[in-house]
């Protein structure tokens, strides 16, 4: 048990080790920081698959372009949400920040695959293609998530779990995103399925491990 | 805290001596018994020492300093929690109690003894030189500190993050 006069010499001890440190920066310059690494793949990916499929395909089915505009504020969001809740004393209101574009993301690739004719430049994905959107989409989420804990890290996630969701989300989101640029699959319900079991792999992985990788103490 | 945050240790102390009375409050709100609230100011003191840079001074100290310590009194209850579950209560002791010169008795106190040794075994350096000076040898602070070359107020911390991690991994404590 503490004896309350050690709470003084703690204090001087603590004084006697005090260095300047550096502020952390405000959780939309941080998110703008980790947004750069996922703009960084972006620009690989268009300039080996250029923009013209990606457009052609949304312009014959805008609701896969709804669908990917919802992926990209979702990943947005989650990431700006998850900083903010890294530093103590902000709202808890922040985690449902991303709920409103995810439920964009989901509704608009469900609506997809209600449409009778396929977008142009694509084929219904067979389950060996869904497959490779499953790898591409872990894949890409593990340097995303790694990035996002180390900078989650440098602040200080009181809920590590909850941290570590929105650190999934954010990644899952954004892979789904890039993967965009080059999925020459119309939405269907088996490939639907399988992004939400690659991002379902992402978030469930982030939680398993995350809670411990952001709780330190 | 933004003069802390800059290095000025006398604004640090101060702030940390202001602070204790707003974290016993959180943690005596939260429901931490009276005499584990300095083990949470201490908790929340050491927490506020490594995460001071996060400190907006844009935005208010209370809240923040108050979310820190939210967070360490719930970390308190759990650990206390789960200590309950696993001592045991008095009565129930006495009869369990074996006699001082019981074999299995001082096999087992050799035992613990082993444990601790190798739980200070694996210690990272600083911290077990602190528990070693100040705890094995029981030197003063002032000899510890000639002997090792630290200066006290550094031998402190470890000992203090010595005897968290001692207790945390002897009771199985996160």
């Amino acid at each position: 048990m503490a004896d309350p006069r050690s709470n003084d010499s703690l204090i001087a001890a603590l004084s006697a080790e005090l260095v300047p440190v550096r502020r952390l920066l405000p959780p939309w310059l941080r998110t703008v920081g980790w947004l750069a690494l996922v703009a960084t793949f972006a620009v690989l990916l268009f300039a080996h698959y250029g923009d013209e499929p990606m457009l052609r395909r949304w312009a014959g089915a805008p609701d896969l372009a709804w669908a990917a505009l919802g992926a990209a504020v979702t990943a947005i969001t989650a990431a700006w949400a998850g900083f903010a809740l890294a530093v103590p004393g902000r709202s808890r209101a922040w985690a449902w920040l991303p709920l409103p574009p995810a439920l964009l993301w989901i509704g608009a690739s469900g609506l997809g695959c209600l449409r009778t004719w396929l977008a142009p430049g694509t084929s219904i994905a067979t389950v060996h293609q869904s497959a490779d959107c499953l790898v591409f989409i872990i894949a890409f989420s593990i340097p995303l998530s790694a990035l996002l804990v180390w900078l989650l890290r440098r602040a200080c996630p009181l809920r590590p779990l909850l941290a570590a969701l929105l650190v999934g989300l954010a990644s899952a989101a954004a892979s789904a995103c890039l993967l965009e640029i080059c999925h020459a699959y119309d939405a269907a319900v088996t490939d639907l399925l399988t992004h939400a079991l690659a991002v379902g792999i992402v978030v469930a992985a982030n939680v398993a491990m995350g809670g411990r990788l952001l709780s330190r103490r | 805290m933004a003069a802390a945050q800059a290095g000025d240790r006398r604004a640090y102390e101060r702030v940390l001596a202001d602070s204790v009375a707003l974290i016993r409050a959180v943690a005596r709100r939260q429901g931490v018994a009276t005499d584990a609230l300095d083990d949470v100011v201490q908790e929340t003191l050491l927490t506020v020492h490594r995460v001071r840079h996060t400190y907006d001074p844009t935005r208010s100290y209370d809240a923040w300093l108050g979310a820190i310590a939210g967070r360490r009194a719930i970390d308190a209850l759990r650990s206390r929690g789960r200590r309950d579950r696993r001592e045991l209560h008095d009565e129930v002791a006495l009869d369990r109690q074996p006699d001082r010169d019981d074999a299995s008795a001082d096999a087992e106190r050799r035992q613990q003894a082993r444990q601790l040794r190798d739980a200070i075994a694996q210690l990272p350096p600083g911290q077990r030189e602190a528990v070693e000076q100040l705890g094995l040898r029981e030197q003063s602070l002032a000899e510890a500190a000639a002997q090792t070359g630290r200066n006290a107020g550094a031998l402190k911390v470890n000992l203090h993050r010595a005897l968290k991690a001692l207790r945390g991994r002897l009771h199985g404590e996160d």
